[in-house]
């Protein structure tokens, strides 16, 4: 088992009183799983999605992943795991906007103590992966947003991590290279990167292997809620 | 490490203008500071020059009394049990490391009422030396005009004098000394030549104590042979020496081994209360120049304010950058960035903004000391040591004042950082 949750809940503060924002959600993922949460926004996903990716910590329950305890580790160790272990895409690409592509591409490998040469030449390749191999010394402002989310999910996935993190990865772009993009993360989960993936899109979502929808803070289990309906 | 100083400079250079500004309180502060220092620098340089270096290098080492220079008068008189300085003496200091001439000399002071040295009905105030034959080279004296004491004058006790121009004013106004008779305890010395100090031509102080006798009493110096010393005075009176040394660097060294040298040979016990005793040039050098440090340190201090206010600035801009940049370290803390990292940037950036200003400053210092000197004459000297100082410096106000945004950038939470648009 990659993932498991156990009865998490989140709680933020609203006001003087706590809001209750995740409500004992119960999560297991397998390796090489490719699973959409879908649900209507303010419902919670980012939230879920943030405790999933170690940046932020749950109020309660149990979150184990790959093997250890993430609920009792210490904040560098966090990063340390968002580092190896995690990729993250997000909607509007948060690219460095003074690095060119490479360089973008290459900073978690930086953070893990990856030697300058090792690092080029590994971006490099994943930028030649995602189907950047002409655009390697471009700033961001030179690409087109679909072009750019290729270079984040070149971004997300240098390190070769367990699992990759999508909040609506396609949420900002057009069809077009929403599909591009979407191949891509098939791709990725055929040569067995496991992928969460949030949206709002059921045409999206059904890309996935299997749905899971949140609503008012509870994960609701597999097949309620129904596939097809958009919200 | 590197990569993360040559960031911050392409940041500094893609903010140009904002750049210049935030430094700008640095530039100035560190400015300030080294045209002060520099100022400082060239003062200090001047005194030290003029109360030592006079191209002379000369040593005096003479007699005292519980701490006070002894000055030989006809109320003061010369101290019994301190015999003649002999020539085995005499060579032993010559023998000294980087002595270039030894000098032996009597020296006493005289008053016009006491009437010791005379010319026609005028009396004279002011010092009287018996010199030996070194005396002219190692004290820094050149001849001015006439000639100056011969061998044979020492050899055959020939009564001849020479005056420095002070005692030719005193005694002999506008007339021409060579020639003349000066009376001296009624003997008869006939003036041969006139000595001036040679390495400048307005007067030299060489002691403290020439400084304040230079105040009260511009009355001169007449020199005899010290082997005619015994024609007017006793033949026993103490001695002093002048030694010549090879550098100003070796002169408070051969001071203090003359001096115990002088003091193991010439004091007898019957003499309580005397030693001789170099007079320090170096340590009176530093004596003026502490009285014009204490000035400029309260100047120093009004420029290290400047410091405060532009290491302010550096933090308040600091502030805004975080404030900016919440986005970009949120970012990097999601893919991995630990604390301290962002922390270092953070403190790097600061750290090069106001190292750079120090730079720019040091400069600026440079360049206004100079234009200073130039435009009113005051000396200035460039100190390298001030200027690793001052660089070194402002790096460390950057690391100071940059903590508090650097700490704040650090400590971010990813969540929010990401969501704040
Ligand atoms: N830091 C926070 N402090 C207070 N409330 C928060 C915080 N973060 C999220 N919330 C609240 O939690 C709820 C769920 O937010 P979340 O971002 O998880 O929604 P979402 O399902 O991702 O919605 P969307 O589809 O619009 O992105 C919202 O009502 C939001 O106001
Ligand atoms: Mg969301």
């Amino acid at each position: 088992m990659l993932l498991e949750m156990r009865d998490i809940c989140k709680d933020y503060p609203q006001g003087k009183e706590l809001v209750k924002i995740l409500k004992h959600v119960d999560l297991t993922i397998e390796e090489g799983d490719y699973l959409a949460i879908m649900g209507p926004s303010g419902s919670g996903k980012t939230t879920l999605m943030n405790i999933i990716g170690c940046l932020d910590v749950a109020t309660s329950g149990t979150y184990r992943l790959n093997g250890e305890d993430i609920s009792r580790a210490s904040e560098n160790h966090l990063a340390d795991v968002r580092n190896t272990t995690l990729g993250f895409v997000f909607q509007s690409f948060y690219l460095l906007p003074k690095l060119t592509a490479r360089d973008n591409v290459a900073l978690p490998l930086l953070y893990a103590g990856v030697k300058k040469r090792v690092r080029r030449e590994r971006a490099e390749e994943a930028l030649t992966m995602v189907g950047l191999a002409d655009r390697i010394d471009f700033m961001p402002s030179q690409l087109s947003g679909g072009q750019q989310q290729r270079v984040a999910i070149a971004r997300a996935m240098i390190n070769q991590p367990k699992i990759l993190l999508a909040d609506e990865p396609t949420g900002a772009l057009d069809s077009t290279s929403g599909h591009q993009v979407m191949d891509l993360f098939d791709e990725l989960n055929g040569r067995g990167t496991t992928i969460v993936l949030i949206t709002h899109e059921p045409a999206v979502g059904q890309r996935a292997r299997r749905v899971r929808r949140i609503l008012d803070g509870r994960l609701l289990a597999e097949g309620e809620g129904g596939v097809g309906d958009a919200w | 490490m590197f990569e993360n100083i040559s960031l911050a400079f392409q940041g500094i250079w893609g903010h140009k203008m904002r750049s210049f500004l935030t430094m700008l309180g640095i530039i100035i502060g560190i400015a300030s500071i080294i045209t002060i220092v520099s100022t400082i620098k060239g003062t200090n340089d001047q005194i030290k020059e003029s109360l030592i270096g006079s191209g002379t290098n000369a040593v005096t080492v003479q007699l005292y009394q519980d701490n006070y220079a002894y000055t030989i008068t006809s109320y003061n008189p010369a101290p019994q049990g301190i015999s003649p300085i002999s020539e085995d003496t005499r060579q032993q200091l010559a023998d000294l490391d980087n002595v270039v001439d030894v000098s032996l000399y009597c020296r006493r002071r005289v008053d016009s009422y006491e009437g010791d040295v005379c010319y026609m009905n005028r009396a004279y105030s002011g010092d009287l030396f018996g010199v030996d034959e070194h005396y002219f080279s190692a004290a820094g004296y050149r001849l001015s005009y006439g000639r100056g004491f011969l061998a044979d004058d020492h050899a055959r006790f020939r009564k001849v004098a020479i005056l420095d121009t002070g005692a030719v004013s005193s005694l002999f106004g506008g007339e021409y000394p060579i020639g003349q008779i000066l009376e001296i305890r009624q003997e008869p010395f006939t003036v041969v030549g006139v000595v001036e100090k040679a390495a400048r031509s307005d007067f030299a102080i060489e002691t403290m104590r020439d400084y304040e006798m230079y105040a009260d009493n511009t009355g001169g110096r007449v020199f005899i042979p010290l082997a005619d010393w015994p024609i007017p005075y006793a033949f026993d009176e103490p001695q002093a020496v002048v030694l010549k040394a090879a550098s100003t660097d070796d002169m408070t060294r051969i001071g203090q081994q003359a001096e115990d040298l002088l003091t193991a040979s010439q004091i007898t016990d019957a003499a309580q209360g005397f030693a001789y005793q170099s007079d320090d040039l170096m340590s009176q050098a530093a004596d003026i120049q502490k009285l014009s440090n204490a000035t400029n340190n309260q100047l120093l201090w009004i420029a290290g304010i400047s410091l405060l206010v532009g290491g302010i600035g550096v933090m308040n801009i600091m502030l805004v950058t975080v404030t900016e940049r919440t986005r970009e370290i949120g970012l990097k803390k999601a893919i991995g960035a630990r604390k301290r990292r962002i922390l270092w940037q953070f403190l790097t950036e600061a750290a090069a903004l106001t190292s750079l200003g120090g730079m720019i400053g040091v400069a600026a210092g440079v360049a206004l000391s100079r234009f200073i000197a130039s435009a009113m004459g005051t000396p200035t000297a460039v100190s390298y040591p001030a200027i690793a100082v001052a660089v070194l410096f402002s790096m460390f106000i950057g690391v100071i004042f940059g903590m508090i945004p650097a700490v704040k950038a650090a400590n971010l939470n990813p969540i929010d950082a990401l969501r704040r648009e």
